[in-house]
């Protein structure tokens, strides 16, 4: 991801916003007995064919950044310390860059 | 012996904390609100339970980044005593003071109830008032109190002998039967490998007066006292 030439020959640093999804779901060796649950709901509604079911997050939020690989390095982050608890869960996400901004140095 | 309790908004056992402390074992106590970064002169510092931060996105997530609950942290590195009760224990998961994390009850119920409880060591300072294999009764109320472990955390929690509290039957048997909420190893407290940091889900400050017909708790806190005497 450059920068905006326009915005570089001004003096001014480019931003741009992205949306990141965040999928955080509960390690494999850790017990959900809510997907548990859903599971035999779905069985008790004929869907017998349901092997398993787990139930994580998803989160969405917005993050403004000079290129992708900040926001990467800042959501990765966030998900290490807050949004995920790595001793239960793991988490990956995307990203999509949704317009420039110019906002001064 | 200097108390303080931690306050968050959501907390609803810190004044239960408070009334052990102040009233019935005559220290000196102070209630510390979460955004208080400076816990003054403190030896022991109980996070109380409750909802901290309306328990939003984790138990104990949001409040494991709170002045308070940063210094607190400090304070522990430093040896000083932590007690983490309920939601108390989650947060200190969360901050890494203590090994695991609390997850969804087994049942999924949100279980109110009193029960029985195996001393697992008196030798610790938390428990030097116990009588050893001692089973006491403590009320529980919690909807995750399920303790989780990856198996190689376990194992080092178990050589190490950090189990303080397990959850077992009436006459002290420790089984499936008597695991109310799915924990590993019927695990209802554990220290850090210091035993400076103790975490439990059952709530010792709910039973320490005869008026409420048990005071099973009151000997954890004397046990404190007494470690903070000794020491000084």
């Amino acid at each position: 991801m450059g920068y905006d030439e326009d915005a570089l020959l001004n003096g001014w640093t480019a931003m741009y916003t992205y949306d990141a999804r965040i999928y955080v779901t509960l390690r494999p060796s850790v017990l959900d007995p809510a997907g548990t649950a859903v599971q035999s709901g779905l069985h008790h509604m004929g869907y017998t064919t349901v092997e398993q079911v787990r139930i994580g997050k998803y989160v969405e939020l917005t993050v403004s950044a000079t290129d992708e690989d900040t926001a990467r390095q800042q959501v990765d982050r966030m998900c290490d310390q807050l949004l995920a608890n790595p001793v239960i869960e793991n988490y990956r996400f995307e990203l999509t860059q949704r317009e420039a901004i110019a906002a001064a140095v | 012996m200097n108390v303080g309790v931690i306050v968050f908004p959501g907390s609803n056992c810190d004044r239960d904390v408070a009334y052990v402390t102040r009233d019935q074992l005559q220290q000196p106590t102070r209630l510390i609100w979460h955004d208080d970064p400076d816990l003054g002169d403190v030896d022991l510092v109980v996070v109380p339970g409750g909802f901290s931060y309306g328990d939003y996105l984790r138990c104990g997530a949001i409040a494991r980044f709170s002045p308070a609950l940063k210094a607190t942290v400090d304070h522990a590195k430093r040896g000083g005593l932590v007690l983490g009760v309920c939601n108390g224990f989650q947060i200190l998961t969360e901050a890494g003071l203590l090994p695991g994390a609390l997850v969804r009850n087994r049942d999924l119920h949100f279980i109110c109830d009193r029960v029985p409880l195996r001393v697992e060591r008196t030798d610790s300072l938390w428990t030097q008032h116990y009588d050893a294999g001692q089973v006491i009764t403590l009320p529980i109320a919690h909807g995750e109190g399920c303790y989780y472990a990856d198996a190689d955390t376990l194992k080092a929690i178990e050589d190490r002998h950090q189990v303080i509290f397990r959850y077992c039957s009436a006459t002290g048997e420790v089984n499936e039967a008597s695991n109310p909420n799915g924990s590993l190893n019927n695990i209802a407290g554990l220290c850090n490998e210091a035993g400076n940091v103790l975490g439990m889900m059952p709530h010792p400050e709910r039973a320490t007066d005869t008026l409420l017909g048990n005071t099973d708790g009151l000997a954890l806190f004397k046990s404190a006292l007494t470690a903070l005497v000794d020491a000084a």
